[in-house]
């Protein structure tokens, strides 16, 4: 599996770039700003990019916006963006496309490299992978409006384990159930977010976007 | 707090043609007004009076004395010492009600020349000891306030001034009218009911009309004139002088510079302390663990596992703490996107329906973004904390050189800023910045609070 980094500090740089190997990645291209990014996509085609929020020149969500720029130019491309704060305006953004392979992790998660590497293979086979603050921050404050309201307790959690990117054996196992009592809860809350049986992955990914965008 | 508009119809200088009977009854209100503030005239002569009364009292008893003092004991001199005590009671015990009844006066007089004749006219006064909104002040400290205000010797002044002549101006509309109307009335009888203007030769019915409808058309055009006139008038002497306005600005903001470097201070205060706690014990534990776990490397590899494990995790809480904290003193999305995106992403934290306008067409400065971003969080903490509501609207725009954002929310309304510390926190911080906030707030709701800051884009 190929990626690109893009992070402007070196020693993050160059820990990502060892850690992936160690974990069997190839590193096609590291850079440090947004504009050799949209570069490196484009020559590489690179099956993940992993972009840091804040790169130079301007030091505020200029990664955020290449991430953007670069799946717009690679439609498809997965992205896992990189950020030392999740903001929920940002998740809806990077989501808004509908087509999945997006990660939006604290730079934290990379502390645990094997479930970080994890969350790397996801986003680059489609899926999502949402931090768990961020989903944490909206189960806090979702007061139940629009259609999760339909959503039993119970729903809602598989729904939230689903944001964070999880397959239906890893959300078995971590909520204690079994593996079929979770895919009857997924298709539960498919149906009461009316989404139409097609690609079960992208359903998965238009779950998540309603989740967050509530 | 600012919505004064300025010309009230009455003061309309001109009446489009067509239009005489809104010009009629503009000059007949104005009459009116003017009457009633000659109301006030009596009113303020009266408490002229009441004010010079001990002083009167003291004298005639003074007098008295002196000059009965050679011809011996007549009953009138047992009289001065009533005089004197007399003097004595009135000025400790009504003079104190009469200066606050002359402040009253003059807050209403400013009221209505702002009403009836279209003059705004500022407040002089110093602000109340404490601040803006304060607890009740005792009877004794709101006459402190009252004496050491240089602009309480300035409303005595226009309350002699209005008395001695200053009333004329108000009384002269009404007196054209009823003088033209006499002088019409005396040329329909053939001979004058009052005495005739001075100016006019003679006394003949003719000369009576003609000058009743000259006095008439004389009122007609300057009756909301003069009543401005008068308006004017009352501003040279009840608004600020240029001295008791800077006055003012520097007592303002040695205030508001005084509660910035609190707030300052106490910030830095809590930063450290929230390092101190936070991230930095947490550093401390997380060294002594990595220590212990060296040292059980080789004895030990299970255990010695557990602790970096213990270690790592430490080491994600230091930075969860320290990410909290940047929250609190620079949001970065703020940094990234400003204001109207910052005050969204809020939005998307509450538990309610928010409804996020913007009409920025680029960012305001720094601290003023980062004064109406932290502002603005106040007021949805207390929106979703007291109000009880359901949904929540946020308008943002700028125009006339002023940011002004409203929050209104539909819960149950009772909101005073007198007694939340909150708001007047805010408020506080906001006064750094020569911003306002005002709250709309009755029983029942809806609440909004608006906050002005002036600023450029």
């Amino acid at each position: 599996m190929r990626v690109v980094i893009a992070e402007d500090l070196f020693l993050l740089r160059d820990g990502l770039t060892r850690m992936l190997e160690a974990h069997g990645l190839q590193i096609a291209a590291a850079v440090d700003n947004g504009t050799d990014l949209l570069a490196a996509v484009t020559a590489e085609k690179p099956d993940v990019a992993i972009v840091d929020v804040r790169l130079p020149p301007t030091f505020t969500d200029e990664g955020l916006r290449a991430a953007l720029a670069a799946r717009r130019k690679v439609p498809g491309l997965p992205v896992l963006v990189l950020s030392q704060y999740v903001e929920q305006l940002y998740a809806r953004e990077l989501l808004a496309d509908g087509t999945g392979g997006i990660g939006y992790l604290l730079k934290d998660r990379v502390l645990d490299s094997s479930q970080f590497t994890d969350a790397v293979r996801r986003v680059a086979a489609g899926g999502t992978a949402m931090d768990p603050e961020v989903i944490a921050r909206l189960l806090a404050h979702n007061s139940g409006d629009g259609a999760l309201a339909a959503l039993s307790p119970r729903e809602r959690q598989v729904l939230a384990q689903m944001a964070e990117g999880r397959s239906n054996a890893a959300i078995a196992q971590r909520l204690v159930i079994t593996e079929r009592a979770v895919a009857k809860h997924t298709a539960a809350i498919f149906l009461k977010l009316d989404l139409q049986p097609s690609d079960d992955d992208n359903r998965r990914v238009l779950a998540v976007l309603a989740f967050l965008g509530r | 707090m600012s919505d004064r508009t300025m010309t009230p119809g009455a003061a309309g200088p001109r009446a489009p043609r067509g239009a005489r009977w809104s010009r009629l009854s503009a000059s007949l209100i104005a009459s009116g007004r003017g009457l009633g503030l000659c109301g006030l005239t009596l009113a303020g002569a009266g408490l002229m009076l009441a004010l010079a009364m001990p002083v009167i009292l003291a004298g005639a008893g003074i007098g008295i004395i002196f000059s009965h003092g050679h011809h011996g004991a007549g009953w009138d001199v047992l009289f001065s010492p009533v005089l004197l005590l007399a003097a004595l009671v009135t000025g400790r015990f009504l003079t104190p009600s009469v200066l606050l009844a002359i402040r009253g006066l003059a807050v209403l007089t400013r009221r209505l020349c702002m009403e009836w004749c279209g003059v705004p006219i500022a407040d002089p006064y110093r602000p109340p000891p404490g601040g803006a909104i304060s607890q009740r002040l005792s009877f004794r400290q709101r006459l402190r306030w009252l004496l050491a205000d240089p602009a309480a010797l300035r409303d005595a002044l226009w309350l002699t001034v209005n008395a001695c002549g200053g009333w004329v101006l108000a009384a002269a509309p009404a007196g054209l009218l009823v003088y033209g109307l006499l002088n019409l009335v005396g040329g329909n009888r053939g001979h004058p009911v009052v005495a005739p203007p001075p100016a006019l030769p003679g006394d003949e019915p003719l000369m009576l009309i003609v000058a009743g409808i000259a006095l008439i058309s004389l009122w007609l055009w300057a009756a909301p004139r003069l009543l401005r006139g008068y308006g004017m008038l009352a501003r040279s002497m009840l608004g600020p002088s240029g001295r008791a306005e800077l006055a003012l600005r520097v007592a303002h903001l040695a205030q508001t510079r005084a509660d910035t470097i609190d707030t300052g201070a106490a910030e830095m205060r809590r930063i450290e302390r929230d390092l101190h706690d936070g991230a930095q014990a947490r550093l401390v534990a997380m060294g002594m663990t990595l220590d212990a776990a060296d040292h059980l490397l080789d004895g030990n590899p299970a255990a010695a596992r557990a602790l970096l494990a213990e270690a790592r995790e430490s080491s994600a809480r230091a930075l969860a703490e320290l990410r909290d904290l940047v929250r609190g003193i620079h949001p970065p999305v703020l940094a990234d996107r400003g204001l109207a995106e910052a005050v969204r992403a809020l939005a998307l934290d509450l538990p309610l329906r928010v409804d996020v306008s913007s009409e920025l067409t680029s960012r305001p400065p720094a601290p003023v973004e980062s004064a109406a971003y932290f502002a603005v969080n106040e007021l949805l903490a207390n929106v979703s904390k007291h109000a009880d509501a359901s949904q929540v609207w946020i308008d943002t725009r700028h125009d006339a050189g002023m940011l002004r954002i409203g929050v209104t929310d539909d819960g149950r309304g009772g909101a005073d800023p007198a007694r939340g510390t909150g708001l007047r926190g805010i408020e506080r911080r906001l006064a750094a910045f020569d911003g306002v906030l005002a709250v709309n707030s009755p029983p029942g709701g809806p609440t909004t609070v608006t906050i002005e800051i002036p600023c450029a884009l």
